[in-house]
């Protein structure tokens, strides 16, 4: 018997504005617990708050960048519960008229084909503060500098069949609101963050099975490995005749399972009700024309046209685009040099392994793409060859000097001047007269071995093809 | 000069406009008037008295629209620094750490913040008696309740331990105890005045508005604290206009609606006696008056007890003892300490509207409550809408009965509820209204009428009770104390 996976992700993402949700504190991250908090953010007793309009421009961008219609009139709801990281045990949130609906992503199934996620809804609502729990202490302190920090919730439909397609979207969507540049998407800072629901069935059937929300996942791949766990685990239940129970689990990423999250008593009951702070509002739209005219290339369309105007390849394409900042990079050095390809490989090659094992974006990697460029036409010069350029690249991408100082200071410059060569190839040959024995007796090793004898004495800085034309000229005579 | 007490705010600032008054002298003397009397009437829950160490600052200035003029702030209304509680225990010790928006007008004005008021705990009444203070009690008969929720204000203003007063009213909080106790009191139009720093009860339809001793006085008052405020997203952005341009001394041509659902049973026969006297004085004074209907008034106290609620279970919500004022410090774990906090720092009154909000709230009960009790609203509003067509302003009675005694209603939920049968519509609807003297009942209490005007009527409102105002005296008689 197959099962069938059936998947929903749920997206928070938090928006990079100056000021807060509903008041003017900075939106700043690591700063001294409390010291970003204001009557409004706090809740206190009589403070009201007020809509930032660049948390509603911002999460406009959103949803237009992901296909949704866009809702005439915006509203605010309160969802009431009880934490105390919840300055005013209510969230200013969105219910029944999300400020946007029905889009869509596309991403890429497993079998290569096309698939079409639809986004239920976006809306926009505010973060809460952090619970902080002194080790060995009996209790527990808040920070509300995050309380009130504008979050978008981006919710598909469960359209996704597999944690490959899941893994697949979440890429895809970061990506999108990367080239948004309205947050920093940074899930180790908890700017954006990910929560699933999934269910099994069994294959042709059309009722959804019960569904088991995940959350604590860190990272896409452990969202990925926390959802290929939990389909497992559902379709064994399954198989073994228990029934699946509605419940909350957290992942955990020691021990790679995911684990029942203490049940709640009693069913959740958020007692939503129109926010009667805020007035519900009709969309300006100058203001959404304003945000789709400022909509940039999204990573689709770069792709597109990186395959066409530079010729790569679709994998190339689309691996240069998937992150906003490696496509800007590459575009900047294309310009500046002649062989996109060239640059591609370099990008996509030595640049990408330096940037994850050092854990960086480009933006961090002190290197710029003029640097690249210089770089690329000193191998097509014949300045460097292809080994002392990958020396100079680790040393400009951790400096960032310049590789023609770095060349310079070095005294890296390759030699290609043939007399200079010749010099050294005549006294390898008379140093090495058995091995000349040898290649004259048609060992091909021996060449090889003469020419990395002449690359040593010249401390590597010979242009090989010349070493070699000229070694092949002398040993013929 | 030895009674500035008892003198109007605009007299005081036309004395002081002379120079023939050193506006200091005004808050010595109120300050003496409320400790001869409030040991009686309770109707502050803190005075301000001037810090005597500090120097005498020279010269006064006396530019402001108030200057020198002793105000008293609801307890609702957060004053920097000051103990701000809403009469609770569970706000024990709060100091806001910042001004109201219309604290903030009347320290530009150069208004002498005197006090804060008594009231029924976070607003939650029409007595003054579910204070955690203890009752405030009415100048005009001190076994009598004063109304509320705004009684401390009302009853500081009629006993002249005050100039002036804010108050707020969500359903009658500023007008019903402005009819028991003889002054004058106004709701303003939803949004007129900014609500940031009012302690919120019920948001949709609470607004901060003046009590004084006349009309006069209240359009003062309103200029000052009326305008858009960029904190609040439901004040409305539209100029203030001078209301005392508006203090006309004629009613001609003008259309009084009377609405017939409101003269029906439960109503005191003193309070429709002078009621009607009050409008056949209008009459006599060269105003229209129109029969008019608002048929669906019965269904208002209903949908206002739902709303009311529902929005207030989720403003005091955020009264859980984690970051300020009253928390219980025996409790074992969070849910415990939110349970004790709440049920030691609420008071009955107020965890009954908490109950009933978080009923009317919860799945499924949304629909056949609070979604229907907003239908009503709709229904109230358009009532009214239809009837400005054919009037200007509708004056009905503002309370059902003069003052009733302390303790009289206290066990009777409902019964106390209907004290705000005829002001919770002008909150349902968000209309401006006020209450003015219009009478004596026979044991000699005062008896209110209240003139509702459109929406931003506020002008043609004061005109028509100053005009009544200026024809009768009722305004002038003061308790004996």
């Amino acid at each position: 018997m197959n099962y069938e996976t059936v998947i929903g992700l749920e997206v928070h993402l938090q928006l990079s504005t100056k000021t807060k949700a509903f008041c003017g504190c900075s939106t700043a991250f690591g700063q001294r617990p409390n010291s970003q908090t204001c009557p409004v953010c706090l809740g206190f007793p009589g403070s009201l708050p007020v809509l930032n309009e660049e948390a509603f421009y911002y999460s406009i961008k959103v949803a237009l960048a992901l296909n949704c219609k866009i809702q005439d009139l915006i509203k605010f709801d309160r969802k009431n519960y009880y934490y105390p990281d919840l300055p005013k045990n209510f969230q200013i949130s969105q219910y029944d008229m999300p400020l946007s609906y029905d889009g869509f992503v596309d991403i890429t199934a497993k079998d290569k084909t096309r698939k079409r996620i639809t986004v239920k809804r976006v809306h926009l609502e505010e973060d809460a503060g952090k619970l902080m729990h002194p080790a060995g202490e009996s209790y527990s302190l808040v920070d509300y500098n995050r309380a009130g920090m504008p979050l978008l919730e981006i919710v598909t439909d469960p359209d996704l069949n597999s944690p490959y397609e899941a893994y697949d979207y979440l890429v895809r969507l970061k990506s999108i609101l990367e080239y948004l540049k309205v947050s920093d998407c940074d899930m180790e800072k908890g700017s954006l963050r990910c929560d699933a629901n999934i269910s099994v069935r069994k294959a042709k059937e059309k009722v959804l099975g019960t569904k088991v929300e995940l959350k604590n996942m860190n990272t896409f791949k452990g969202v990925r490995a926390a959802l290929e766990y939990e389909a497992k685990r559902q379709v064994s239940c399954v198989k073994d005749g228990e029934k699946i129970v509605q419940e909350t689990r957290l992942w955990d990423v020691e021990r790679q399972v995911t684990v029942p999250m203490r049940s709640k008593e009693e069913a959740k009951d958020y007692r939503y009700f129109p926010e009667p702070d805020l007035v519900p509002f009709v969309v300006d739209k100058a203001i959404i024309d304003k945000a789709r005219d400022s909509l940039p290339e999204l990573p689709e369309a770069r792709a597109d046209r990186f395959r066409e105007s530079y010729g790569l390849s679709e994998y190339d394409s689309n691996v240069l685009t998937g992150q906003v900042d490696i496509a800007e990079y590459f575009e900047k050095c294309a310009k500046l040099y002649n062989n996109p390809k060239t640059a591609a490989n370099w990008v996509m090659g030595d640049i990408m392994a330096w940037l994850n094992e050092k854990n960086v974006s480009i933006m961090e990697m002190k290197m710029t793409a003029g640097s690249l460029a210089d770089l690329l036409k000193m191998i097509d010069n014949g300045t460097l060859s292809g080994k002392m350029a990958k020396d100079v690249l680790s040393e400009a991408m951790e400096t960032g000097k310049a590789p023609q100082d770095i060349v310079k200071d070095k005294g890296l410059s390759q030699i290609s001047d043939e007399a200079q060569i010749e010099e050294v190839v005549k006294r390898v040959i008379a140093l090495e007269a058995k091995t000349v024995i040898d290649y004259k007796a048609g060992k091909k090793a021996a060449l090889a071995f003469l020419v990395g004898r002449v690359m040593k004495d010249t401390k590597g800085k010979a242009n090989p093809s010349v070493v070699n034309a000229i070694l092949i000229k002398n040993l013929g005579q | 000069m030895d009674k500035l007490h008892s003198y109007t705010a605009h007299a005081l600032m036309k004395m002081i406009d002379k120079e023939a008054l050193d506006p200091s002298t005004i808050r010595s003397d109120v300050l003496d008037r409320i400790e001869r009397l409030d040991g009686k009437i309770k109707a502050f829950v803190l005075v301000n008295r001037p810090d005597t160490s500090a120097p005498a600052s020279g010269k006064q200035d006396t530019s402001g629209r108030l200057s020198g003029i002793p105000v008293l702030i609801k307890d609702n209304i957060c004053v920097k620094d000051e103990y701000t509680t809403c009469s609770s225990r569970i706000l024990e010790g709060f100091r806001p750490p910042y001004d109201a928006t219309v604290v903030k007008k009347l320290r530009c004005e150069g208004a002498v913040l005197i006090g804060k008021a008594n009231m029924d705990e976070f607003a939650f009444g029409s007595s003054c008696e579910t204070s955690c203070y203890g009752p405030t009690r009415n100048p005009w008969a001190l076994d009598r309740i004063p109304g509320g929720s705004s009684g401390g204000s009302a009853a500081a203003v009629a006993g002249d331990c005050t100039i002036m007063a804010l108050g707020s009213d969500t359903g009658g909080s500023i007008r019903q105890p402005a009819s028991l106790c003889g002054v004058v009191g106004l709701k303003p139009t939803y949004g007129r005045v900014s609500r940031y720093g009012l302690i919120a009860f019920a948001s949709s339809l609470d607004q901060i508005g003046p009590i004084t001793k006349d009309v006069e006085d209240s359009a003062l008052l309103l200029g000052v604290i009326a305008g858009h405020d960029e904190m609040d997203s439901t004040s409305v952005d539209m100029p203030v206009p001078d209301y005392t341009k508006a203090l006309v001394k004629d009613v001609k041509g003008l259309s009084i609606g009377v609405p017939k659902e409101y003269f029906v049973k439960g109503l005191d026969k003193d309070v429709e006696e002078c009621v009607r006297g009050a409008i056949e004085k209008l009459k006599g004074l060269g105003a229209r008056i129109v029969g008019i209907s608002l048929p669906h008034t019965e269904y208002a106290v209903s949908a206002y007890y739902i709303i009311g609620p529902a929005e207030a279970s989720s403003n005091l919500a955020r009264f859980d003892g984690v970051q300020y004022a009253f928390r219980d410090r025996d409790s074992r774990d969070l849910i415990d300490m939110y349970i004790k906090t709440r049920s030691k720092g609420f008071g009955n009154e107020a965890k009954r509207r908490i109950l009933l909000g978080t009923y009317c709230l919860s799945s499924g009960y949304y629909d056949a409550y609070y979604l229907k009790a907003l239908k009503v609203r709709t229904r109230i509003k358009e009532d009214f809408d239809k009837a400005f067509g054919s009037c200007d302003v509708i004056i009905t009675p503002t309370s059902p009965t003069p003052a009733f005694r302390i303790g009289e209603k206290s066990g009777d939920p409902l019964g106390m509820y209907l004290s705000d049968v005829y002001t919770i519509p002008a909150n349902l609807a968000g209309l401006p209204a006020i209450s003015i003297p219009c009478g004596f009942s026979k044991e000699g209490l005062p008896i209110g009428l209240q003139i509702l005007g459109r929406h931003f009527g506020e002008e043609t409102i004061f005109r028509t009770a100053y005009t009544f105002e200026q024809n009768t005296d009722f305004h002038r008689k003061r308790p004996a104390l």
